[in-house]
């Protein structure tokens, strides 16, 4: 097999994009937190950065794309050295004319931002070491085999694929890998963690909105490596996705936003960021099994209905804080199950037909199935990670700790300097630099 | 001499201001501040949450005056922060012990 360089080139600058989204992501989240904490949100993203990266060389990448059982690949050494002087083939299908590398270094930027996005839902209040040992757990024991399961079509005759991919799950960039699993995700570990002090009662708006829209239009151009990259080539299906992505993320804004107006009153910026993200989480397991009109539909329900579900929180008492269950969970859920209705085998040979497209109900089964496995066992398998830690090290601050802020009391920052008296203080100046060096 | 301390709502601060010039005041101190009195603040929706927002923002205006000037000061305040509507903010007058002005050192009058 042959390399092609326009593939090639396509797919190392999609993955520096979506690379980029991790920061990206950091900003959304940094502004959608409180002024005391925000440094704390984008640090629990960085250093997922870090610590996913040195699993994913060591064996990740073996777990996840090295075929073997249904169910987890082999734990072994990756070997990314020796993948590219031995064997060239990508998913051992001669389909794609890319190294293993670049697609390797591809995906390992889809379990970064997997594991960064769960932190939105624990945010101000968890301790930074046990966020780390907790997305490695998590990497390990659950992203690693989530992704296996899905993305691994295994070998040139398909042996050692994932038992979902096997089974002809259709889910292109990752609606059950990425988005249901890291809102599953969330949601457990916003019951692990419980409330923040003052929730439901002190409002805990976001204390920067233009930081949170240069996040969101970040993560919008990182989406386009994530779903067009997702081709693994520079071709008619990265096309077909890109157009879906720029489709679904606009029209979700717009829904969105329709939604807060008759609901709230106001349309809020917030909401138009939120909206972009809801519809982009929904499109990216569908991107390249439906038709622009399709990814349309799909947009336009994804931002009315995530815009309507962030309110689940409140009902059920749960303290997701930064709308982690509410976006990527449940639009991941209509992602992927609306493959099953809207898709269609006419703009990609690779795909089949749902049931809007006379294919009967059979691929809805199967995305239904994928759903409803990667939430059981995602939410297990994370609740069990955090139980643990919360009874071993403590997952949670102080509770004055939490007050004070996190910034000051887990990293000795703080976001802004902007006192006049105390000069090389944190934001409280003279006071809580005379804290900190009690603290000492 | 007297310190008379202004809470107001905040958009009606420039026509304080232009009162307290237009009557010959030449230094005021103003501040951000945030309370609530009678009104006990509001509700607020976003994100499709209620929250009541107990401390509304407020400005905190304060000028230092002569006692034979202080009820005009008060009138123009009052005048100019009205809008008859909850949470138009309250005026307070304090007597004043002694006031030196930094740069030169005079004392009492002459320093206001």
């Amino acid at each position: 097999m042959t390399i092609n360089a326009g593939d090639t080139a396509w797919v190392l600058v999609a993955a520096a994009m979506v690379l980029l989204m991790t920061p990206g992501l950091a900003f959304l989240y940094g502004g959608m937190t409180r002024v005391k904490s925000t440094l704390n949100i984008m640090m629990m993203s960085l250093i997922s950065i870090g610590i996913v990266t040195a699993l994913w060389v060591i064996f990740g990448y073996s777990m996840t794309f090295g075929h073997g059982g249904g169910f987890i690949g082999p734990i072994k050494q990756s070997d990314l050295g020796a993948a590219e002087s031995a064997d060239a083939v990508v998913n051992g299908t001669t389909q794609y004319h890319i190294p293993v590398l670049a697609f390797a270094a591809f995906q390992l930027t889809f379990a970064i931002i997997t594991t960064a996005l769960i932190s939105g839902s624990i945010a101000d209040r968890t301790k930074f070491v046990s966020w780390c040992v907790f997305a490695a757990l998590w990497a390990v024991l659950v992203y690693f085999p989530v992704a296996h399961w899905s993305f691994d079509f295994g070998d040139a005759n398909g042996k050692g694929a994932g038992w979902l991919a096997a089974r002809g799950l259709q889910d292109f960039a990752g609606g059950t890998v990425v988005e249901i699993n890291s809102g599953v995700a969330g949601l457990a570990m916003a019951l692990v963690l419980g409330k923040r002090v003052g929730w439901r009662k002190d409002p805990m708006r976001p204390h920067n909105v233009p930081l949170v829209l240069i996040g969101a239009g970040l993560l919008w151009f990182g989406w386009f490596g994530f779903n067009a990259g997702s081709a693994l080539g520079a071709n008619h299906l990265a096309a077909l996705a890109f157009m879906n992505t720029q489709i679904a993320g606009s029209l979700a804004l717009v829904g969105w936003l329709v939604v807060e107006r008759y609901r709230d009153g106001k349309p809020t910026s917030l909401g138009a960021a939120s909206g972009a993200v809801a519809g982009l989480v929904a499109i990216t397991p569908s991107c390249a099994f439906v038709s622009p009109v399709g990814a349309a539909v799909i947009g336009l329900l994804a931002g009315v209905i995530c815009a309507l579900a962030i309110g689940l929180k409140y009902r059920l008492g749960y303290d997701d804080s930064l709308d982690v269950v509410g976006l990527h969970g449940v639009g991941g859920v209509i992602g992927t199950l609306a493959i099953g209705f809207f898709g269609v085998s006419a703009v990609n040979s690779a795909g089949k037909d749902g049931l809007f497209y006379g294919g009967g109900w059979h691929l809805l089964g199967v995305q239904a199935l994928g759903v409803v496995v990667v939430i059981a066992y995602t939410f297990t398998m994370t609740y069990l990670i955090g139980w643990g830690i919360d009874k071993t090290i403590g997952m949670r601050i102080t509770r004055d700790a939490e007050i004070e802020g996190i910034d000051l009391t887990e990293h000795a920052e703080s976001g802004y300097e902007l006192d006049h008296a105390g000069g090389s203080g944190s934001v409280g100046g003279i006071l809580s630099s005379a804290v900190r060096s009690e603290d000492r | 001499m007297k310190l008379i301390t202004a809470i107001i709502k905040p958009f009606k601060f420039e026509d304080v201001k232009e009162a307290l010039h237009a009557r010959g005041i030449t230094g005021m101190t103003v501040s951000e501040a945030s309370g609530y009195g009678r009104q006990r603040g509001h509700v607020e929706v976003y994100r499709g949450a209620e929250y009541v927002v107990d401390l509304v923002p407020k400005l905190r205006v304060e000028v230092l005056a002569d006692d034979q000037d202080v009820d005009g000061i008060i009138d123009a305040i009052v005048d100019a922060a009205n809008t008859g509507r909850i949470g138009d903010g309250k005026v307070w007058v304090v007597p004043v012990d002694s006031v030196t002005r930094v740069r030169t050192g005079e004392k009492g009058s002459e320093a206001i």
